[in-house]
């Protein structure tokens, strides 16, 4: 078990080696269509969050 | 004699047309019908009984919508030869990656759930019980995919996908009012004003017409097919005809409940089946049978989605083409998420009404990223060449694609708080 973990982990730490950059050049639309997708991931993080609370009470 | 020469000449050369397109015909129809899943019945037969006829203009809508978006996906294959979560990974780096690849496999197996909870409540109308409606299905799926070639699986999916057109002939028997078809159906309107429960309506339909899966499905489909560029036009061709495919059904759904349980508030599909068979015995098995095989459809391509992004992440093997043991992993991943979700809805009192509304949230997490990638990489001229997205393409993509975000966000967020839009 311990050693398919840490197999599975090494496989992770490869695959986040091979794909450290992005082989897209980031130009100005890229950059721009990345922090859209950043804000828009924050606040539906935020709703489901304010949902959760509202169940709780 | 030179008019049979020529007759037979063009009959000859259209033979050999149809012949080319049945080679490379299969992961656009596939894709297109498969979307009619359990959840989509649902949404077309709550929207036909809740307003019959009348929004039948909105889902010829879908049409050009489901095909721009997934066109993209088959000249991204084909030319990347790569799937849409290893293209996400490479274009975009290990972050965004992880978050595409977790963000699916989560939101697919919740859709697998919802799947098996539109089979095992078909089959129940026939007094099936749904631990054999879950073995049987996961018996009949391992048969399906376990042949080790590509192609059979792809026939026998498109022989399911036949089975989806059973809705037509379902309609015609109810004798539907064609004038009222047309009259009602064509012309776009509003049925009883544009409020907050309508917008609903058109949201959710949107919503069942482009889900996360069907792009990373469709792309590596057409990368396991082993399509190249030269194949690209039978590739839109084919996804042209199955958007097309899907919405014909879809309307032959919203004609059945429009036409014999207009004005009912229908909860699942499940339910339409059995109120149906009051009406008529014969309507209602067919919707039952359909809803079976949609849910079966759905399985098939949302559990292969989840095996593709992983095994192209992962380096493992991951062809439908190589057996169980060239590609053990492929084939584990596959028959686990299979069988977990099949398992959920055994458990008595699973929380299959928060898992039914719970996809809908996690996969507007996914899809809007996932299409904005998606654009992103079709204007990779490195990489895509004469292949990239014109400008006409990107103006129409762009507003198709940020129409679907606007509307899948704000159905996700309905669902989060239901009276937001009452």
């Amino acid at each position: 078990m311990r050693a398919s973990l840490k197999r599975l982990f090494r496989k992770i730490g490869e695959i986040n080696h091979r794909y450290r950059e992005p082989r897209i050049a980031m130009s100005r639309g890229v950059k721009a269509s990345l922090l859209f997708l950043r804000i828009y991931l924050l606040f539906l993080v935020c709703l489901m969050v304010y949902k959760f609370i509202l169940l709780l009470n | 004699m030179n008019f049979f020469s020529k007759l037979y000449y063009k009959l000859r050369k259209m033979w050999k047309v149809i012949q080319l397109y049945l080679v490379i015909a299969g992961p656009g129809i596939v894709v297109m019908v498969a979307d009619n899943d359990a959840g989509g019945i649902t949404t077309y037969a709550a929207t036909g009984a809740k307003y019959g006829y009348h929004l039948i203009w909105f889902l010829l809508l879908l049409i050009p919508v489901a095909y721009y978006v997934q066109e993209m996906t088959v000249r991204l294959g084909a030319v990347t030869k790569r799937g849409l979560a290893e293209a996400i990974f490479d274009g975009f780096g290990a972050t965004w990656g992880w978050f595409s690849l977790v963000d699916l496999m989560l939101v697919n197996w919740l859709t697998l759930v919802t799947e098996f909870i539109g089979m095992t409540a078909a089959l129940h109308i026939f007094g099936v019980p749904p631990w054999l409606t879950v073995t049987g299905v996961v018996l009949l799926m391992a048969i399906i995919v376990l042949n080790g070639r590509y192609w059979t699986w792809e026939k026998i999916a498109l022989l399911f996908c036949a089975l989806n057109l059973i809705y037509i002939p379902g309609a015609f028997m109810i004798h539907p009012s064609v004038s009222d078809i047309l009259k009602d159906g064509l012309i776009p309107n509003f049925p009883g004003g544009f409020n907050g429960q309508l917008f609903f309506f058109l949201m959710a339909n949107i919503g069942t017409t482009i889900a996360p899966w069907m792009l990373f499905f469709q792309q590596s489909a057409v990368v396991d097919k082993g399509m190249q560029e030269k194949d690209i036009p039978w590739g839109k061709f084919d996804t042209l005809l199955g958007s097309a495919l899907t919405v014909v059904v879809a309307i032959f759904i919203v004609i059945v409940t429009g036409t014999t349980l207009s004005g009912t508030d229908i909860e699942s599909a499940g339910q339409a089946a059995e109120h149906l068979m009051q009406t008529d015995r014969y309507v209602g098995t067919f919707m039952a049978i359909g809803l079976f095989d949609a849910g079966l459809l759905g399985a098939i391509c949302i559990s292969l989605a989840s095996s593709w992004a992983f095994g192209e992440i992962f380096g493992w093997a991951h062809s439908l083409n190589q057996n169980i043991k060239q590609a053990p992993w492929f084939y584990a991943s596959y028959f686990f998420a299979l069988i977990t979700s099949g398992l959920v809805v055994l458990i008595p009192g699973a929380p299959l009404v928060l898992i039914t509304l719970f996809v809908q949230v996690i996969a507007v997490t996914l899809l809007p990223a996932a299409l904005v990638f998606l654009i992103l990489l079709l204007n990779d001229r490195p990489t895509m060449g004469d292949y990239r997205n014109s400008g006409w393409q990107n103006l129409i993509g762009g507003f198709i694609v940020a129409a679907i975000i606007v509307l899948s966000s704000l159905y996700g967020i309905s669902v989060m708080f239901p009276n937001l839009f009452q």
